[in-house]
């Protein structure tokens, strides 16, 4: 396969970056996204030229390191795959692919298509959590049953890996399925209700504060996450903060 | 023994743990205060170390190279946790859990080590319940389990085909819980380069910002590494692209003994090999050996006729077809333990049986799941008479419940549907069960410098059963560690904070710069993957599945040969002084180049065959690994004394007083 | 409180309150429309009784004045706020891949209905505050009928209606059941809301450019 992929080049936070045409030979289906682009940095390396950074790592589709816009979709025009797990074989030879970082202003650029994603951490850090000890000095783990129903939703919240394809689906760059998935998860389990009023408001206030945009209900982040997650995590976090505002 | 004390408690297998905890040094809150740790990693290992260290009050500094804790490998990991817990009434114990994981590991891992982790088990998964992890329940509210190779019970606890995520993800919340509190400070996209040592006492770290490339100190009472294993020595294993063995090299070569490095698992269930191409090989849960049968043609027409697509494998008759586990081991069937599974796929392999066009692979098919589940299904259901197509749709949809992610992650990779034609599958590189030599208490031979989970040799042996790593990462890091390490740090509490300003870190800096500078300055003739793909042919063929005197002396060689080439041509565009991950790639090759060696180095000593390590020269006329207790029942702990060649075996004897040691049998 | 107002959650649930009560006030307004098709007496009654009954021109009018400028006020707000959050733009950016046309372009569809308001309000408010209190003009129980089917005379006013009263149904189409989800309401209802809604999204809109082209075409001649 030959294709032509035109690609951003941006050397650090602070200078501007450019698309760049990068013509590409000898690509096969069974490679993923990501070795196809191994394939082109060799190529660069060997001509003494800086490769292309992205950040990647288990390349298994669950660490959730690896982003790229790819012809102006997150994770490339698959579904429910990240794109480490794209494959090439959903390209035609002679294709031109655009490929360029997740775009977002609470996720700047580092470096080519490298992003700084610690808004998520810092999302997670001012509530995704239940305080518990972690002594294990705890009751035994079948003491409280759990409604299968609720366990298994709050699992398929809990599958969210975090790549941030969400925001950058989005066309206001909201950060509301990812933050919907952290609330979602512990409100469903009854460890978690018991901080659940604080949790959604502490959650909500620390994502606005980094800059996201507002959720209109497009359904892009559904449709373009990886994991499938839900927009009821999103209708579930709108009445979790609605009823916890209300209590006051 | 001299050198090597294991200090494993005295007294009754079943008290030690206990009666340690009693009687180590305690350090009280307000003195823990003052005391700095350094976390490296965030796995489970790391991540639960971190969180109930600064939960006990110590300051705790975490880092790690990727840009968030969360996605550390143990992300990946499939399957399940096992714990003791008996809540299928099948008979568990923490007694046969430690049976069955020192069986398992091939008589080769440390009693005390392993009844303490089977005795923490249980604690493991009321602990992650209480965090809010969403383990499987069934219809009545209480937790599933399931079935896991080299154990006659069901004691593995599972989240779908994503336990390590939400384990992973438990132990990260654990940490952010503690990172709002300021106790934890995380320093993410870091890389440890090299451990600082002084009075001869592990004080601290040098680290890169892999963001600007700024070389930075950070200083300790003790050093914490969980690290990982070093599968990726390979080039194609199961772990992360970004896996490496830099930390607990670094620890090495400052005096930290590697133990059994050749203790390398196999994993039986990978998606195999498509070309050149591949940068990594995706795992295929051993929780698939539950339902799925391993099968290759029985005649050879047959597997030549499939490979060239002549033959699809569904239409094979049944009589055609060989299970050859379910025929070698019937006791065990399709549930051995993965070193055995392994060899097994690679003798038919080898044989000829194989059957994707390289040969290498063999299938794992649900078509008999699929149907006995359907069957079960259509009856529980009251539904009489049901047609072949519905027990077909039946059986499927639990199958899809039961492993839905994986067979989706499968189709992605190969472009087939495993619910229709059976899967393939190829052992790959998985697990390193060797790792940094430790006491009891999880210190290496460098006082203050602590090793936990994967990146240590502790308890597997020389075979990891499945689903124990996270129990090992977890049970080293939320209740093992964080009490041992209070006995170092108990003398630390008048220490006050160590300076960073002293020779030994301006030692360690200016070596780490000088370093970066060499690798820089190559003659620039290839990239480092070409390095690390060559390293990896010469590993998986030469110290692979199965190894022999001659070929690991030729490993051995041309390792060292490699390596010098490397240092003296390896190209790495862009500066040092800026995110550059040819640099990173670099760094962590130049270690594998050495410990690679090491490995070679490590399986030719050991003249014996026993789990992951089977030596050609060592087996029984059946081809089962023939171990030798009389003069290996021992753990390598190798010294650096310059280059690998060089190194000194230090021997730990392994007393088994509570297991009778047997010739493993899976039959 | 002052918090609560900031944060977008809120915010996305005062969207969702003013759209509703202006999705009700909508489906009252065709109401009272239809019958100058169906019924011209009634409808001149009914007008009649909207302009002149005390709770409907003091209290009614002004919080419907309200809704449409906090919805319109807000629906700005949020935009620009969300242009922010992408500050530098992809070079290319399939949206239509993943939502809907009218999800993502309820500012263009919702700024010409602003626009529509505009010209609706300056044909029929303005008129009518003119006449009532500044001309002060005697009550004329009968005049409604003719005032609106005359306004219609025009080409260019009556396919003005016909554009806006399509943007206002792609508005609807997303917006309606868009701001249940809003709201927290997604669950087995949320198809029938869905349903619903694009019953809803066509009918109303279409029933009121029925209305203008039927007038336009049955001019009152005098």
């Amino acid at each position: 396969m030959k294709l032509n992929l035109k690609i951003w080049r941006q050397k650090n936070a602070k200078s501007k970056g450019e698309m760049k045409d990068y013509p590409i030979n000898g690509i096969e289906g069974d490679m993923s996204f990501l070795e196809m682009l191994d394939v082109l940095n060799e190529e660069l390396i060997n001509k003494g030229e800086e490769p292309v950074q992205f950040d990647h790592d288990c390349r298994e589709g669950i660490c959730g390191s690896c982003s790229l816009q790819i012809n102006g979709e997150p994770h490339g025009p698959d579904r429910l795959v990240t794109t480490c797990q794209l494959h090439m074989r959903k390209f035609n030879d002679g294709d031109t692919i655009v490929i360029e970082p997740f775009r977002a202003t609470a996720f700047p650029v580092i470096k080519d298509l490298v992003i700084d994603r610690s808004a998520f951490d810092r999302i997670q850090q001012v509530g995704g959590y239940i305080s518990v000890n972690t002594s294990g000095n705890t009751v035994d783990a079948n003491a409280t049953p759990i409604e299968k129903e609720n366990a298994d939703d709050s699992f398929y919240a809990a599958t969210c890996i975090g790549c941030g394809a969400c925001v950058a689906a989005c066309k206001n760059a909201s950060a509301m399925l990812f933050t919907s998935a952290k609330v979602s998860q512990f409100a469903l389990l009854p460890q978690g209700r018991v901080e659940a009023t604080e949790r959604v408001q502490s959650m909500v206030r620390q994502m606005d504060l980094e800059g996201f945009g507002n959720c209109t209900n497009t359904g892009a982040c559904e449709v373009e996450c990886p994991k499938g997650i839900s927009l009821e995590n999103i209708a579930r976090m709108n009445r979790e903060y609605l009823s916890a505002n209300l209590k006051g | 023994m001299g050198i090597l004390d294991s200090k494993v408690p005295s007294g009754p297998l079943a008290d030690k743990w206990t009666k340690h905890k009693n009687e180590i040094n305690l350090v009280n809150p307000a003195n823990k205060r003052n005391i700095d740790v350094i976390v490296v990693g965030t796995g489970l290992a790391g991540g639960s170390a971190a969180a109930t260290l600064a939960e006990l009050g110590y300051n705790v500094k975490t880092f790690c190279y990727q840009d968030s804790p969360r996605r550390a490998h143990s992300i990946a990991a499939q399957g399940g946790i096992n714990a003791a817990k008996n809540y299928q009434g099948d008979g568990d114990s923490a007694y046969r859990l430690f049976y069955d994981t020192v069986k398992g590991g091939d008589y080769r891992s440390r009693e005390a080590n392993v009844y303490r982790l089977a005795e923490e088990s249980s604690n493991i998964i009321d602990q992650c319940v209480a965090q809010g992890v969403p383990f499987a329940r069934e219809y009545g509210g209480l937790l599933d389990n399931r079935s896991f190779g080299g154990v006659l019970v069901s004691r593995t606890f599972y989240a779908k085909g994503q336990t390590g995520q939400q384990l992973l993800l438990g132990c990260y919340a654990a940490m952010n819980r503690q990172i709002n509190r300021g106790k934890i400070k995380p320093f993410n996209r870091h890389e440890m380069m090299d451990l600082v040592l002084v009075d001869g006492k592990a004080r601290g770290i040098i680290a890169r910002d892999l963001v600007t490339g700024e070389i930075e100190r950070h200083s300790a009472h003790a050093v914490v590494l969980a690290s990982g294993g070093y599968g990726n020595v390979f080039y194609l294993s199961t772990n992360a692209m970004g896996s490496n063995v830099m930390a607990a090299w670094r620890a090495h070569r400052r005096g930290a003994y590697f133990a059994n490095p050749c203790f390398t698992q196999i994993h039986p269930t990978c998606i195999p090999v498509s070309g050149d191409h591949q940068s990594k090989l995706t795992l295929m849960s051993e929780s698939l050996r539950n339902d799925g049968r391993i099968w290759v043609p029985a005649r050879k027409e047959d597997a030549e006729d499939i490979r060239s697509g002549k033959l699809k494998p569904t239409q094979l008759k049944e009589e055609d077809r060989d299970y050859y586990l379910e025929r070698r081991y019937p006791a065990f069937g399709n549930l051995v333990p993965r070193d055995v599974a392994s060899r097994a796929a690679k003798e038919r392999c080898d044989a000829g049986f194989g059957v994707n066009k390289t040969g290498e692979a063999v299938y794992l098919d649900f078509a008999a799941a699929i149907q006995r589940y359907g069957k079960e299904e259509a009856l529980t259901h009251g539904m009489k008479d049901t047609d072949e197509k519905t027990v077909t749709k039946l059986g499927r949809d639990v199958v899809e419940a039961k492993y839905g992610n994986l067979f989706q992650m499968y189709e992605k990779i190969v472009d087939e549907n495993p619910y229709e034609t059976p899967m393939m599958i190829y052992p790959a590189v998985h697990y390193t069960m060797g790792g940094l030599w430790v006491d009891y208490n999880l210190q290496t031979t460098i006082d203050g410098c602590y090793c936990v989970g994967e990146a240590n040799f502790s308890d597997h042996g020389a075979n990891r059963l499945g689903a124990s790593a996270l129990m090992q990462g977890l049970a080293d890091g939320y209740f093992v560690l964080p009490y041992t390490i209070g006995d170092y740090l108990s003398d630390d509490i008048r220490t006050g904070e160590i300076t960073t300003d002293s020779p030994e870190f301006d030692h360690a800096e200016t070596e780490v710069r000088e370093r970066i500078d060499k690798l820089m300055s190559g003659s620039g003739k290839h990239s480092v993957d070409y390095y690390h793909k060559k390293l990896g042919l010469i590993m998986w063929n030469k110290c692979g599945m199965s190894r022999n005197g001659e070929e690991l002396q030729a490993a051995i060689d041309e390792i060292a040969e490699l390596r010098k080439d490397f240092w003296a041509n390896v190209k790495i565009p862009g500066a040092g002084d800026a995110m550059n991950s040819e640099l990173e790639k670099a760094g962590r090759v130049a270690d594998f180049l050495e410990l690679g060696e090491l490995f070679a180095k490590d399986a030719l000593t050991r003249n014996e065959s026993c789990g992951g390590h089977f030596r050609e020269e060592y087996q029984t006329k059946e081809g089962e690994a023939l171990r030798d207790d009389e003069n290996f029942k021992f753990v390598s702990a190798w010294e650096y004394k310059g280059e690998p060649k060089d190194a000194v075996l230090h021997k730990e004897d392994l007393k088994y007083e509570n297991i009778e040691l047997k010739t493993r049998s899976y039959k | 409180m002052s918090g609560l107002i900031k944060s977008s959650i809120a915010r996305k649930v005062v969207m969702a309150l003013s759209g509703l009560f202006l999705v009700f006030f909508l489906a009252q307004h065709f109401t009272i429309n239809v019958t100058s098709v169906l019924a011209p007496e009634t409808f001149n009654e009914w007008s009649h009784f909207m302009g002149y009954n005390g709770l409907v021109q003091f209290v009614l009018q002004p919080i419907l004045i309200a809704g449409v400028i906090v919805h319109f006020v807000m629906g700005i707000v949020l935009e620009l706020q969300n242009n922010k959050a992408r500050a530098i733009k992809y070079k290319k950016y399939s949206g239509g891949a993943n939502a809907s046309w009218m999800s993502r372009n309820m500012i263009i569809t919702g700024l010409v209905v602003l626009a529509f308001l505009g010209l609706h309000f300056y044909d029929f408010w303005i008129h009518e505050m003119d006449y009532k209190y500044i001309s002060v003009n005697p009550e004329n129980p009968t005049r409604y009928l003719e005032e609106t089917v005359h306004k219609f005379e025009p080409v260019w006013r009556t396919a003005l209606y016909v554009v806006s009263f399509v943007l206002l149904a792609l508005h609807l189409w997303h917006g309606f059941a868009s701001s249940f989800q809003s709201m927290g309401v997604n669950n087995k209802y949320t198809p029938a809301i869905q349903t619903f809604t694009k019953i809803y999204a066509v009918a109303i809109p279409a029933g009121f450019i029925f209305i203008a082209l039927y007038h336009h075409f049955n001019p009152i001649t005098q």
